[in-house]
């Protein structure tokens, strides 16, 4: 591996570890509020890339624009999602689970059918020239995810701590029944963490937009990673998915670059298979009864 | 309508099923055979796999220990020159060692990481027939296995003569089954799925029961493999991706789990709509992700439980105190 190569890795990784970071923090964030979370998560992802397409690439509308309308329709459709499945499967896991399987088939179909089947949507980049650091040349959208993730993500540490809403957010991940005791409306709560939750992924997806190639496919791919890096975190734990997800971008994208990726894929499952009997929780997860 | 009449009227319908399946490859198109084939496979799996939800927890690693049985038994008939009839049920015990393994691996993760864990597994299993052409081969699968030989004068690489061998497979599993549903294990398997903890209580030795519910389910998902691949000659990842598993899983809470029949009910309705809907492809993810959706939110028990409410309503009509249905 040359210099070169190998600072165009590290890159890449930081830019995955940044993406699993925006998608996993929200499937945490619901887990800590509902002890269940969305599978179809990494599908909002997808619809959040393909808002970018549609605005963007087709519509002509200024890059961040799109990228905003991506947060704005990632939030409603986890709005959607709790209204319709979660709040009247509340306490059920086992149905939620299985409800959001089905979810994915439907996310999936309605992507294909609005957006074509098996196109690979390329995104034009918006930032074509790339940078250099260390003699060597990193493209710009790669690493655009980056500042945003550290953003987004310090920004709802912050206000899961410093504000009234965040800490009614933690009370209710910490016993729903106390807090609603205290005057906390639980739907609201969950309302809200399953909005911050597809906003984060629509927002990841729209950034990411301009590097994959969009199909219908792409929500599939993605939910393995996003997944490991939740149980590897420790579910319910925003700092675990941190450190999970800088594992995961790394494994991910070194094994990658160094093998392939279905080796990569492999590994990163082995890594959760070989943690789990040891710490059932999680790196940073609490131990549940 | 006494008990007994019930039980008349229900061993009745089933024989004349059985005679019916019987007599359905002498009247039906070649094509159809094999669609009933796949089915008679997919009623095995949706069986078992209810054995172990009920009793263990819901996991998503069922079709790729129906891989693990195809591979294992396709390999040993190809390469090892194993005769069929062998090299099935070996399919069978590999998944049943496999299926032990994975439980085993993740006995202390519970609820939402654990039906996740199980999906990541499952994952890692099925992205190993991927990665190595050889022995697996790779993405195109592996080719030409041997079909089963001529046994008594009877060629069962036929479709009707094999039509017949799947059958019988079938019917002995369910008995199997339905057997173990009704023993003391059986109970004490009830007991366990009611409530853990009081069954706990009462001396039940709950992971060890579980373990063996998985053991005996992964066993039959591993032979539902092994009649796959000696039909179709073939066997590559693709088949036991997540969205069979998605398929299986819709497939087995549509039909209901609370009883025996509900599965074999979810599996007749919903496969009979998969292969009516083949003109729409593209779409037809979404009806079974739709049709998911709506039982969990307004039909919880499945159709099973839609039957049995029908059942007592009928009954109370005809003015007859409602018994226990199911």
């Amino acid at each position: 591996m040359t210099s070169q190569l190998l600072i165009q890795t590290i890159a890449n990784a930081v830019a995955a570890s940044s993406m699993y970071a925006l998608i996993a923090v929200g499937l945490t964030l619901a887990f800590g509020v509902m002890q269940m979370a969305n599978l179809a998560h990494a599908h909002v992802f997808m619809i959040g890339a393909y808002t970018v397409y549609a605005l963007y690439a087709l519509g002509g509308w200024p890059f961040w624009g799109a990228v905003a309308a991506a947060l704005v329709v990632g939030a409603i459709v986890g709005l959607a999602i709790e209204r319709t499945i979660f709040r009247p499967l509340r306490g059920d896991v086992v149905a939620g689970f299985i409800a959001t399987a089905g979810l994915m088939f439907v996310i999936e179909v309605f992507c294909g059918e609005v957006w074509g089947w098996g196109h690979m949507r390329t995104i034009p980049s918006p930032y074509m020239r790339p940078f250099k650091i260390m003699g060597a040349s990193v493209a710009f959208q790669r690493v655009l995810v980056i500042p945003f993730a550290v953003v987004c993500i310090g920004g709802l540490m912050i206000f899961m701590r410093r504000f009234r809403l965040g800490r009614a957010l933690r009370a209710v991940a910490q016993d729903p029944e106390t807090a609603s005791l205290q005057g906390i409306n639980i739907n609201m709560m969950t309302a809200l963490a399953l909005a911050i939750a597809g906003a984060l992924a629509g927002i990841a997806g729209g950034l990411m937009s301009t590097i994959y190639a969009v199909t219908p496919a792409l929500g599939g791919h993605l939910i393995l990673p996003a997944l490991i890096v939740v149980i590897v975190g420790g579910m319910g734990s925003v700092g675990g998915v941190v450190l999970a997800s800088i594992i995961m971008g790394f494994v991910m994208t070194f094994v990658t670059t160094l093998v392939d990726g279905v080796t990569a894929l492999m590994v990163s499952v082995a890594v959760m298979a070989l943690l789990l009997p040891i710490r059932p929780q999680g790196l940073l997860g609490r131990v549940t009864n | 309508m006494s008990q007994t009449n019930t039980e008349r009227l229900r061993i009745g319908a089933l024989v004349a099923v059985i005679i019916g399946l019987c007599m359905f490859p002498f009247f039906a198109r070649p094509y159809l055979v094999e669609v009933a084939m796949i089915f008679f496979i997919w009623i095995i799996l949706a069986q078992s796999y209810r054995l172990i939800v009920t009793v263990h927890d819901w996991q998503l690693y069922h079709v790729v220990l129906y891989g693990v049985g195809a591979y294992t038994s396709g390999m040993l008939a190809k390469n090892f020159g194993f005769p069929v009839f062998l090299a099935i049920p070996m399919g069978g015990v590999m998944a049943c060692l496999f299926g032990v393994m994975i439980t085993l691996i993740l006995l202390r993760t519970t609820g939402w990481s654990f039906y996740i864990a199980t999906f990541g597994v499952a994952e890692l299993i099925r992205l190993t027939w991927l990665k190595f052409r050889y022995p697996f081969g790779g993405s195109t699968g592996i080719i030409s296995i041997p079909y089963p030989p001529v046994t008594g004068g009877i060629d069962f690489s036929d479709s009707i003569p094999y039509y017949f061998f799947s059958l019988v497979i079938m019917l002995v599993i369910l008995y199997l089954l339905y057997r173990i549903e009704k023993s003391r294990i059986g109970d004490a398997f009830k007991a366990i799925s009611m409530d853990p903890g009081l069954a706990a209580s009462t001396g039940i030795n709950i992971p060890r029961h579980r373990l063996l519910a998985c053991a005996i389910g992964s066993f039959f998902a591993g032979i539902a493999g092994g009649l796959l691949v000696h039909r179709l000659g073939a066997v590559d990842p693709k088949l036991f991706d997540i969205h069979t598993m998605l398929y299986l899983l819709i497939w087995v809470v549509v039909g209901g789990t609370n009883t025996f029949w509900g599965p074999i009910i979810g599996v007749s309705v919903m496969y009979t709509a998969f292969e009516l809907s083949r003109p729409l492809i593209q779409i037809r993810p979404a009806f079974f992700g739709l049709a998911i959706i709506f039982v969990l939110l307004f039909v919880p028990g499945g159709i099973e439980s839609l039957i049995s409410k029908v059942a007592a309503q009928w009954q109370k009509l005809r003015g007859v105190p409602a018994t226990e249905v199911g």
